[in-house]
């Protein structure tokens, strides 16, 4: 059972709400003690896809091999191996740090003599020390979402399921968060977060990148960032408005980003050129810039591939 | 103007919300309706057809002629006959009659002569509209047709008030407030716990864990069961202090019968909880199931004054059949084993609604 080197396999995994395809025809293949991240809108399938892994939903179609277990059909036998970590908090606001952990260790059988010694470890670990007695609901975002964590890793799941864990959190905590998931990967453990941040994604061992419940791309961030088939220009103007309204009249442009005074232009490789077509849009629309090629960010790769399901639906 | 504006935004985005909330909407004609239904029906105060059961001793043709006056009188449902008094007063501990009418074999001699009563009422008179219906019963004609002495008439209807000869309000009162209270706050707040948990995300947390859909559901009503306990000994222990109710029968009857109403209703809150979405429609819930368990569970009229379709709503509260529990254990003194139709119906009521409310709660969002 725990011989395949895969923690997730997912075939044909889908889920419809009435006329809404939450997510299609879903392959996955997560290996074990990785980081793998699901990067995509709001909208695009994540949590429907996190919540049919776990057992919460019934799969329209499709199967998954959760850590060996059959989905759906055997979601129960999972529930003791797997820890889940809602994007809305959901632990309990009226009871305190470590009575939420203590609540957690006993739902979870966890063994009483190692109990005590388990939960100051995590409140060390997860530096909730000074929390410990204080209500859930009365402590920021961050030290809440340190708690969610402590609490789905307290049974030392195998699989870790984030559902945008750091949706509700500042730049720093989100830093904190993402060193402890690494230390948890390192002592083997399997995790599958979703996000829609893309310096997230870029932490993440492999990705998959959903849009609209299909996955249009998937590998390590290197991978994805070499394989983008586009060119990617950067245009310095001093009226950046004004340029990316001229860049964007060329059909061969397939996208325009302003970021600040900068644009970011992609243009297909099936185009030979792409500094010379940004450069005479520039020109005819009268705009002074400066281009120049650029290597392809996570970002990028977001905006091409879902620039393609775009094309699809059309 | 701008003033105006704004106060049109803000009525348009309240009619607008309140349409798309379909149970507020229900409710907008829904409580009219119900509430006419339920007041304009149940109460009456004007009781007739309380059951009765006829001892006729005496068998004459004086006495089959009174029997019949009583019957045309509506007042009274004859639902039996019987033999003794005992068998009266049985019945009437069991709650099963309302008013037992004894006649003596001697009665056409003790009409003749006048000097006793010659027909006894057997009146359950711990509730005082029964009371007074048993008291419009003295002006029933009874002579030879010859003679109509109308002026001795009312010695010769003797009126026994049994279990509450001082005809005081509590005593009536308090075994049934125990089960409106019971039912209230039991219900109340299993619905809402578990509703409450759902609106604040802590389900998905849980149905994610390895806790089963059984220990999650007797988890949470089982301290609630200690809480109904509780409130059963505050509500005897003040009615006796403060309004001198007996509690005549055996305390540890009084508390399995509880016991079972208490599981009863933490059945019917679980059912409201797999139904509703929020606490505020968890609350509407039972307020729509607590109105009729108040007005036409016997507690504020008698159940046989209530018409037959009010009766058979009755019937199927658990309320109604806790109130007939708890006055026939506290007041008429009756073992709990002789009440056991009213006993079992509280029992399958909690299994039948417990085993709806296990199935309907899934652990599962879909």
């Amino acid at each position: 059972m725990v011989s395949s080197e895969f923690a997730i396999e997912a075939r044909g995994l889908s889920k419809h709400f009435g006329d809404l395809r939450a997510v299609s025809k879903l392959d996955l293949n997560v290996p074990r003690g990785q980081i793998y991240g699901f990067l995509g809108p709001n909208g695009s399938g994540k949590s429907t896809t996190i919540r049919m892994l776990c057992g919460l939903l019934t799969p329209t179609e499709g199967t998954a091999d959760v850590l060996g277990t059959k989905i759906p059909g055997d979601a129960k036998l999972l529930k003791p191996r797997i820890g889940y970590m809602t994007q809305k908090f959901s632990l309990f606001g009226d009871l305190t740090v470590r009575e939420n952990l203590q609540f957690i260790a006993e739902i979870y059988s966890f063994p009483t003599r190692e109990r005590k010694g388990r939960i100051e470890e995590l409140l060390v670990n997860y530096d909730l020390v000074p929390q410990q007695k204080q209500l859930a609901d009365t402590m920021s975002g961050g030290q809440k979402q340190r708690l969610a964590l402590a609490c789905a890793v307290l049974h030392h799941p195998e699989l870790l399921l984030l559902d945008e864990p750091t949706s509700a959190v500042d730049p720093q905590s989100r830093r904190d968060f993402w060193a402890n998931l690494f230390r948890l990967a390192k002592t083997g453990t399997t995790i599958l977060v979703s996000t829609h941040y893309m310096d997230e994604a870029e932490r993440c061992h492999r990705l998959a990148i959903l849009d609209r419940g299909i996955k249009v791309a998937d590998g390590t961030p290197q991978q994805l960032q070499a394989a983008t088939g586009m060119h990617i220009i950067e245009v310095m103007a001093d009226d950046p408005y004004a340029a990316q309204i001229a860049v964007d009249e060329r059909p061969e442009v397939a996208s325009v980003t302003q970021l600040g005074v900068r644009l970011r232009v992609l243009i297909p490789e099936r185009h030979a050129q792409p500094l010379d077509i940004v450069r005479d849009a520039l020109a005819r629309g009268n705009v002074a810039g400066e281009v120049q090629s650029a290597t392809p960010t996570l970002e990028d790769v977001f905006v091409a591939v879902t620039m393609k399901t775009e094309d699809r639906d059309r | 103007m701008k003033s105006l504006s704004r106060l049109n935004a803000i009525i348009k985005k309240e009619i607008l919300q309140l349409s798309r909330d379909r149970r507020t909407f229900g409710m907008v004609f829904g409580v009219p309706i119900f509430q006419i239904l339920l007041f304009g029906y149940a109460i009456n105060t004007d009781v007739r057809n309380l059951k009765t059961v006829i001892a006729n001793q005496a068998g004459t043709h004086l006495s089959e002629q009174f029997v019949s006056e009583l019957r045309v009188s509506q007042l009274v449902a004859i639902t039996g006959t019987a033999e003794t008094a005992e068998e009266l007063e049985t019945l009437l501990r069991r709650g099963e009659i309302s008013i037992g009418v004894l006649i003596p074999a001697d009665f056409d001699r003790r009409v003749a002569d006048r000097n006793r009563a010659a027909v006894h009422i057997l009146v359950d008179g711990s509730d005082p509209t029964i009371l007074s219906v048993a008291n419009q019963l003295r002006s029933m004609p009874i002579a030879f047709d010859s003679a109509p002495a109308r002026d001795q008439r009312q010695e010769l209807i003797e009126i026994r008030p049994y279990y509450n000869p001082e005809r005081r309000t509590p005593v009536n009162i308090v075994p049934g407030l125990m089960g409106v209270i019971l039912m209230m706050t039991m219900m109340m707040f299993t619905a809402v716990a578990i509703v409450r948990e759902r609106e604040r995300g802590n389900l998905e947390l849980l149905i994610n864990t390895p806790v089963s859909s059984a220990e999650l559901m007797i988890g949470k009503v089982t301290p609630y069961i200690a809480i109904g306990l509780l409130q059963l000994a505050i509500i005897l222990g003040l009615g006796q202090l403060l309004f001198n109710v007996p509690i005549r029968g055996s305390v540890v009857d009084l508390y399995v019968a509880g016991s079972a109403f208490i599981a009863a209703n933490l059945a019917l809150g679980l059912l409201i909880s797999t139904a509703t979405r929020t606490q505020f429609q968890a609350m509407q819930m039972t307020i729509f199931i607590l109105l009729p368990s108040i007005l036409l569970s016997g507690f504020m009229f008698p159940f046989d004054g209530m018409p037959v379709a009010a009766q058979y709503i009755g019937e199927a509260l658990p309320t109604t059949h806790f109130i007939r529990l708890t006055r026939g254990i506290m007041l008429r003194e009756a073992p709990l084993f002789e009440m056991m139709p009213d006993f079992l119906y509280l029992i399958g009521f909690t299994v039948v609604v417990m085993s709806i409310a296990a199935t309907r709660f899934s652990k599962k969002l879909d």
